[in-house]
């Protein structure tokens, strides 16, 4: 599948919203933990070479399920192959919990139905849609519940 | 580098609704000819496929960091997605009418996930000030609104217009919280982005201002928080309605 690799790796060197360097691994046989640094941009989560400007690859966060796993280690697969897993071992739990918290957060759809969920609430409680001042409220993205094309 | 093809392959032909789709014309790279694809464009990943019912796509247009602008193309309906950047390069596209060109430029132009997440931000906040606000009002009416005398609450409730079913929150200051058919806030104890129903809990808050113990709980001082708040929902909703009877369609 081609991509715009070009923008995909400005992304990659812009400002993280969490990086850190941590072991990962990649489901692949034999495959074992190596130092990366892992840096989470959007709803991307790119891995280098700990001294690399350019990632080894990137992992776009959708539809993907994360996992505590067992101590300091958090694994990320995606939801049509669970047994794939990539693996993350984290320095100590507390590491691990944050980077679990905020990769649940990372999915542009998790984005989506925050905004739905505040729209409707504001919505309750003022009478008035919110989205309106923005002249976004009638955009299909923004609807109450499925929204369908 | 590597890219969760097999996921965005999953992603792309999957069941997850569309923000949007359609055929359009997309000028080759290196040659000027137009080529007809079908795009779909979820979140902000633009997908195109060669045809309607392909298994995979083409390929994906990453929307992070772009402008979508109309363009002067020998193709009419045409406009572009531009990155910044020297050597980036500029899609041009075409649509089939004025109305799609104009559906696409717009949820184009808003796809990017730090749109999104401008839009969040500022709701969450105007959430944040508004329970604020019912927050500082609340202080006296820690208890939730159990059983109360009957006497003194009866009277309020036949003097206020009808207001949503007020639940309790931890602090005790009341929050509308029906569901009119709307999805809860979603659940981070599951997946991401899939559409599992758990605990919906909702994002974290400031800590609120706790609320001053030994004020008397009394139907009556329960009834005049109630009076308030209507008369200013009441205002609310007056307001709005007169911004409907306005100059709208």
């Amino acid at each position: 599948m081609r991509y715009n690799e070009r923008e995909l790796l400005s992304l990659a060197r812009q400002p993280a919203e969490k990086a850190a360097e941590i072991r990962m691994s990649v489901p692949k046989k034999g495959s074992v933990l190596k130092k990366r640094l892992v840096k989470l941009v959007v709803n991307f989560l790119f891995y280098f070479r700990t001294d690399e400007a350019e990632p080894i690859g990137a992992l776009l966060l959708e539809h993907c399920k994360i996992t505590k796993e067992e101590e300091n280690i958090f694994s990320i697969s995606f939801i049509e192959e669970p047994e794939r897993k990539y693996c993350f071992e984290c320095a100590t739990e507390e590491q691990c919990q944050e980077w679990v918290e905020a990769l649940k957060r990372a999915s542009y759809e998790f984005l989506r139905r925050s905004l739905i969920f505040y729209r409707n609430e504001i919505q309750k409680m003022t009478g008035k849609d919110p989205l309106e001042q923005y002249g976004i409220s009638e955009e299909a993205r923004f609807q109450l519940g499925t929204h369908r094309q | 580098m590597k890219l969760n093809e097999r996921s965005l392959v999953f992603y792309a032909t999957g069941d997850s609704p569309a923000d949007n789709a359609g055929f359009l014309y997309k000028r080759g790279e290196r040659h000027t000819a137009y080529h007809r694809r079908w795009f779909v464009l979820k979140g902000n990943m633009l997908f195109y496929f060669e045809e309607r019912d392909s298994r995979e796509p083409v390929g994906v247009i990453v929307l992070e960091g772009c402008n979508v602008e109309l363009c002067e193309a020998a193709e009419s309906y045409a406009f572009a997605i531009r990155f910044g950047g020297t050597k980036s390069r500029t899609y041009v596209l075409a649509a089939e009418n004025q109305a799609a060109m104009e559906s696409w430029v717009k949820s184009l132009s808003r796809a990017s996930f730090d749109y999104m997440r401008l839009v969040v931000r500022e709701l969450e906040k105007q959430l944040q000030e508004m329970r604020r606000g019912l927050a500082r009002g609340c202080a006296g009416s820690r208890e939730p609104p159990g059983p109360w005398k009957p006497s003194g609450l009866e009277q309020c409730r036949e003097r206020l217009p009808a207001l949503p079913a007020i639940l309790p929150k931890e602090n005790g200051c009341a929050v509308w919280n029906n569901v009119l058919g709307a999805e809860r806030l979603p659940d981070t104890s599951g997946c991401a982005g899939h559409d599992e129903e758990g605990t919906p809990r909702p994002p974290p808050l400031p800590p609120r201002r706790r609320v001053s113990d030994g004020e008397a709980q009394s139907p009556s001082t329960f009834c005049r928080l109630h009076e308030q708040y209507s008369r200013e929902v009441a205002r609310l909703r007056q307001d709005w309605q007169q911004r409907q009877r306005g100059p709208r369609p």
